[in-house]
């Protein structure tokens, strides 16, 4: 396989780990946002809870697909930062304004009303900024990008301000929740608060399975390569009889009250869909001039690259399981 | 304001920003380690409480830290795509080490913050060992990078292309280890003082405090001996420069004509129009010595190079005093107290001189770590990549850059403003009960 290929393929597998686990921080603020019914007080704090510890190391799996992208693949990281600016400033914005609101809400006064203001800050930035990142990779798959020489020339806004890519972006935004709330099921052993989540599951279960329909559609004239590569060959058709499998086992595991099963389902399911992109766009990094292969850096690069994320992948995964044994496995039991 | 000024005014307002944090993020968990190992030593229940009430303030300033820093990584290309696309195979190496640091550190921040009653005791200091220590180490990937724009290495120059890319060697540049030493130190001393005045500002209004005696005697020591190795690698990293930036060096010193046996200048205001440094006391032959170790050695002064490689006289050699004066007088301070501490009194924090003292250092090392870095990245200029890369030519082609730099500044003045009023709040004020051990002792009695 070359070494391009494997690159990407690590930088895909870290931009999937960055959904299932800092995704699902982002949808425990869309359901702060959405914490009403009898219990709004304890499904606040069984979020917080969750996400507390564990939400600075999920976020650094953003920072390391943008440093695998800089290292391995300058131009496209050049060539996307350029053309979406305006989309990805906003999301520094929201990722500011959601880790800051949230850490400022755990440490500062504990009356109500600051509370209440810090929570809104938090939530809507939660809601915001999965919205902003669906739309930066809807304007990467769709096309709209165009590079002649190393210069950007599809303008500032057409690229991300087009149907396609926001529907991404509401998409991205149904995944997070989806996956929170079935994880969230699983952090609590209080019978009705593991209610309150399934509920909130399978609701955005629903939307998940409306947006991919949505998505699919738009993708015919919003993303006409990538939706070739999605509905052309063999594998992508298993890929995606697994992917509808998965959603289903999840959202029957959720009606069954079967939480863990459920939450290997999602977890299944939103992995197959980043999968699925990543084939289907296969082998360009941004749609439809720059390639994994014509944007990579010179092989020396690659080979060191790929040997420090291999060391750091050797320190990273057991001191990773070392903080979620700690903190997930009791009430995971 | 034209859109190549808005992109460095926004990147210089970004890491003018970070760099607080991120050097209070280094230096920070290691006093914090102190506190709890002097806790576990001596079960005195002081100790729990200050690395308890420092963890805390950790924790929000990592916060911040880490989302301002996902904000550079990011902005590097959004305002110099030209950087990114032509170095970072070059240099991308060292982010993705400090990317693995960064990754280390948040997970066992996340340990030490919420596990002090789900680890032993052994684990949990471990755990805040491994922050310290691999927060210092993701500092030191980032200012390798650095020191990489000012000593480019690792590379052939083929038609304007870098070829024969060799990352490592990049990473190996002349620049890097007193760049990383100087910035290392820097932030302990910064830290260790500002820690430090601040207790001592409570101290005065509050003598007996054994809670804030506690903590200033930790945030000084580390603070001290930084401030006292600091000059050292002022001094290494001066020579550096002086061989491998000759016209940042001339700036430095505000150096116009070249001299054999030139002199130190103290203060004074360069004109750039005349070419002449006014005002300034002269120490002579000492920049010679400094510089090269020889009081013959010849300086080349700012005339020897054209007018479009120079950078702006006036900023550096200005910042460049300050910083210097503020090294100079924490290391005094620095000394002062060890002489009293040495002397045996046992009441060496006692006096109101020496705090006050304390309190007005207490911001130095900020500024001398703020000016510092206007030296360094304004003494590059015109360069991004000395030598190789103009900033102008990095620049992103995006019009209305002025609107993303207020954006990101008025967000950053709110945010410090919070975090400066959760910090008085949460972490420096006197805990109601400094020992919550003795107190469940007398409660047990």
């Amino acid at each position: 396989m070359p070494l391009e290929t494997i690159i990407a393929g690590v930088m895909i597998a870290s931009l999937v780990l960055y959904a299932l686990l800092g995704g699902a921080d982002y949808g425990g603020g869309v359901w702060d946002l959405f914490a009403f019914g009898r219990r709004p007080r304890e499904q606040r704090a069984l979020i917080a809870e969750a996400i507390s510890p564990v939400w600075e190391a999920n976020h650094v799996w953003l920072m390391l697909v943008i440093v695998i992208l800089f290292t391995a693949f300058p131009p496209a990281f050049a060539a996307i930062a350029t053309a979406l600016h305006i989309p990805i400033t906003l999301l520094l914005i929201g990722i500011v304004l959601r880790g800051t609101a949230f850490t400022f809400r755990t440490y500062d006064v504990q009356r109500d009303e600051v509370q209440r203001r810090w929570s809104l800050v938090f939530s809507i930035a939660s809601i915001i900024t999965p919205i902003l990142l669906g739309t930066i990779l809807g304007a990467i798959a769709s096309g709209t990008i165009h590079v002649e020489n190393g210069l950007m020339t599809s303008g500032f806004f057409r690229p991300w301000l087009a149907p396609f890519p926001l529907a991404v972006g509401f998409f991205a935004l149904a995944l997070f929740a989806f996956l929170a709330a079935v994880y969230l099921t699983l952090e609590t052993r209080e019978r009705e608060l593991q209610e309150d989540f399934r509920q909130r599951a399978l609701v955005a279960g629903v939307l998940v399975g409306l947006l991919a329909l949505t998505v699919f559609v738009l993708a015919q004239t919003g993303a006409p390569t990538v939706r070739a590569g999605i509905s052309r060959t063999w594998w992508a058709l298993i890929l995606h009889i697994c992917t509808g499998l998965f959603a289903t086992g999840a959202f029957y595991a959720l009606w069954a009250r079967r939480f863990r099963v459920a939450r290997v389902c999602a977890a299944a399911q939103v992995t197959l869909i980043l999968l699925g992109w990543a084939f289907a766009q296969y082998p360009h990094i941004v749609e439809p001039d720059i390639t994994i292969f014509s944007a990579a850096a010179p092989r020396i690069t690659l080979q060191l690259l790929l040997a420090a994320l291999v060391a750091g992948a050797v320190l990273l995964f057991p001191s990773y399981y070392y903080l979620f044994r700690i903190f997930k496995r009791e009430a995971a039991r | 304001m034209d859109d190549l000024l808005a992109a460095r005014s926004q990147m210089a307002m970004s890491l003018a920003f970070h760099i607080i944090f991120a050097a209070i993020g280094i230096a920070m968990p290691l006093l914090m380690i102190i506190a709890e190992w002097k806790w576990l030593r001596s079960k005195d229940g002081i100790y729990l409480t200050l690395a308890k009430r420092w963890a805390k303030g950790t924790a929000i300033l990592f916060a911040v830290g880490a989302v301002s820093g996902t904000v550079l990584s990011f902005e590097l290309g959004l305002l110099w795509p030209g950087f990114m696309g032509y170095a970072g195979s070059i240099i991308g190496m060292p982010f993705s080490l400090e990317g693995f640091a960064f990754f280390t550190e948040a997970i066992f921040l996340g340990i030490y913050l919420y596990g002090w009653t789900r680890v032993p005791p052994r684990a949990h200091l471990f755990a805040g060992a491994v922050v310290a220590l691999s927060g210092a180490l993701s500092g030191i990937f980032v200012v390798i990078a650095n020191a990489w724009m000012n000593a480019p290495t690792g590379f052939r120059l083929v038609d304007g292309k870098p070829a024969d890319i060799d990352p490592i060697a990049a990473m190996m540049n002349p620049a890097a280890f007193s760049q990383t030493l100087h910035m290392t130190l820097a932030a302990y001393a910064a830290t260790g003082f500002a820690v430090a005045g601040i207790h001592a500002f409570m101290l005065m209004r509050d003598r007996a405090n054994r809670f804030h005696k506690a903590a200033l005697v930790i945030a000084l020591a580390a603070g001290g001996v930084s401030a006292i190795l600091q000059p050292l690698s002022g001094d290494l990293l001066a020579k550096t420069v002086a061989k491998t930036q000759p016209v940042k060096l001339a700036a430095f010193e505000g150096q116009f004509q070249t001299e054999q046996g030139a002199p130190l200048r103290i203060g004074g205001i360069p004109d750039e129009a005349a070419g002449v440094t006014r005002h300034a006391i002269e120490v002579p032959y000492a920049l010679s010595i400094l510089a090269y170790g020889d009081p013959q050695a010849v300086v080349k002064g700012l005339n020897e190079f054209p007018a479009d490689v120079r950078p702006p006289v006036a900023i550096v050699h200005i910042a460049f005093q300050i910083m210097v004066a503020c090294g100079v007088a924490m290391m005094l301070v620095a000394l002062w107290a060890a002489w009293r501490f040495l002397r045996g009194r046992r009441r060496w924090l006692d006096s109101k001189w020496f705090l006050r003292l304390l309190v007005a250092a207490a911001p130095l090392g900020f500024i001398a770590i703020e000016t510092g870095w206007t030296v360094t990245e304004v003494g590059r200029q015109p360069w991004i990549i000395y030598g190789v890369m103009r900033t102008s030519e990095a620049v992103t082609p995006m019009p209305g850059l002025v609107l993303p730099f207020i954006t990101f500044t008025l967000l950053y003045i709110f945010l410090a403003v919070i975090t400066v009023w959760l910090l008085l709040r949460q972490v420096a004020a006197s805990p109601r009960d400094p020992d919550p051990i003795a107190k469940e002792a007398r409660v047990a009695a």
